[in-house]
């Protein structure tokens, strides 16, 4: 069962709001599909994202695949570990493999997400 | 009007002992094949400190015979198969009329008279249709034996040691690119020393319906060494690792031996024209135009099959095949480049997404096993 307190693309990224600032990265199921992952791509401290927009790559031995932002707004930390440790993302994804953390032009958006239910369907259905 | 179903991918012999083995299956040439079972890493690892159980009965296995049978393949690849003793094997490859490279081949030279031509799953229509169409008025019958053979392969610096108690051949008397026939737990067995990991390993040729057997009795006895079933995924990184081309990456239609570094396997000096001879002799006087190397990206970034590669002027060439490393723990590639660029120790820029990642050439192989 996936996390409760979080919220879901169909994309298979999962959102963490804590105020007006969220936490953001993969879901098991996609860090699954994917293998082991030697590769992210994080997008700079700083930039603007798009609700639905690339910011970021995940690359495992065989496959590249692009990062949707869940949520408008703009990159205030990414998680360096996974320069040296992208095998974080496989191993810890809600955690220790956290990819951003943005600050939310809309708080709103979030609630319009799959909540955990509504993903565990999604993932189940295959 | 309807249109035909797609084609059902081909089982191999193994297919439920990978399902059994909670193996991730893709289609691969027509087959459904595992990439990976427990990891694409950890299977390399494996492979590299242990060994690893390959399942490759997809490949093609060609079998001429005949007292024309060497003559007729002389005529018709680019090596001498002739010149090897019986019980000995060589690399070689299948062009056409302009030098272009329709498969990578190992040949085998199993009986004075017979040789076994073994072919990439991919190719192995048009392999054998080409050698039916070249053997034609000689004295040598192409029968094409890739369904009726399984195909096992154990790599790595325990494959010895695990094969030996299953098998009543001196494992020692085989050298590198030799083939033996014995038997394996019983099964009889074609064992040749040759394989596609850069590792020490057999490959094992037995009848389709003992491929079962075969792979049960090499795990079983290979588990408490170290021993697991490895996939395609890791095949294409040990392989890379090793410098080693891919049909399809490196070699294709449209690339001829010199192209690929592959000029050693044309033996120009043999007797008799073969299919290519003159376009191949003018690549080898003139010098390729593009040039295979080896790349260690020196920022961050992997190269992937496709991403351009440039140098001050410009483009000079593209990316064949790359991965990040799990023994160098660098990201590593194969690529085409002008000759002006291939000398070890230039820096040139991979192209990937919208960044250029600096990219050092290295002589092949990345990985050379321990003496």
């Amino acid at each position: 069962m996936v996390p409760g307190d979080l919220r879901y693309t169909k994309d298979h990224e999962w959102i963490r709001v804590e105020g007006d600032e969220a936490l953001v990265g993969i879901t098991q199921y996609a860090a699954d599909q994917l293998g082991d992952i030697v590769f992210v791509e994080l997008p700079d401290v700083g930039r603007a994202l798009d609700a639905h927009g690339t910011f970021g790559v995940v690359e495992s031995v065989k496959a590249v695949s692009d990062l949707y932002a869940p949520v408008g707004g703009e990159v205030v930390a990414t998680n360096d570990a996974l320069t040296g440790k992208p095998e974080l993302v496989n191993d810890d994804p809600y955690g220790e493999g956290w990819i951003m953390r943005v600050r939310l032009a809309d708080a709103a958006q979030a609630d319009g997400l799959l909540d955990a239910d509504a993903y565990e369907q999604l993932i189940a259905g295959g | 009007m309807t249109q035909a179903p797609p084609p059902v991918p081909s089982a191999t012999p193994l297919l439920d002992r990978h399902e059994a083995l909670g193996a991730r299956l893709i289609e691969f040439a027509g087959w459904l094949m595992p990439v990976s079972y427990t990891g694409i890493i950890e299977e390399h690892r494996a492979v590299r400190s242990a060994a690893g159980l390959f399942d490759l009965s997809h490949m093609g296995e060609l079998v001429v015979e005949g007292p024309e049978a060497g003559a007729g393949l002389a005529a018709a690849l680019v090596s001498d198969p002739p010149s090897l003793a019986v019980g000995r094997a060589h690399y070689s490859m299948i062009c056409a009329p302009d030098g272009g490279i329709l498969d990578d081949l190992i040949v085998y030279r199993v009986a004075p008279e017979r040789f076994m031509v073994v072919a990439n799953a991919s190719n192995a229509e048009v392999v054998s249709d080409a050698l039916v169409e070249r053997l034609a008025g000689r004295s040598a019958v192409l029968d094409d034996r890739s369904l009726a053979t399984g195909l096992v392969a154990i790599q790595g610096p325990r494959a010895g040691a695990i094969l030996q108690p299953l098998t009543d051949v001196d494992l020692g008397t085989i050298r590198y690119y030799g083939i033996a026939e014995g038997h394996v737990a019983g099964i009889p067995a074609s064992i040749a020393r040759t394989g596609y990991t850069g590792e020490d390993g057999f490959e094992l040729f037995v009848d389709v319906d003992r491929t079962g057997d075969a792979w049960d009795a090499v795990l079983a006895a290979g588990r408490p060494e170290g021993l697991v079933p490895v996939g395609l995924g890791a095949r294409d990184t040990l392989r890379l690792e090793a410098g080693m081309p891919l049909y399809g990456n490196e070699l294709d239609r449209h690339t001829n031996p010199y192209e690929a570094g592959l000029g050693r396997v044309v033996k120009l000096e043999k007797e008799g024209d073969f299919v290519g001879r003159s376009a191949l002799e003018k690549v080898a006087h003139d010098g390729p135009s593009r040039r295979l190397v080896g790349l260690v990206m020196r920022g961050r970034g992997i190269a992937r099959h496709g991403h351009p590669v440039l140098d001050a002027g410009g483009r000079t060439g593209e990316i064949t095949s790359g991965t990040m490393s799990p023994t160098l723990g660098e990201a590593i590639a194969m690529g085409y480049v002008a000759p002006a660029d291939a000398e070890p120790a230039t820096m040139l820029d991979v192209e990937i997404r919208e960044a250029r990642v600096p990219a050092e050439v290295v002589s092949l192989p990345f990985y050379r096993r321990p003496a």
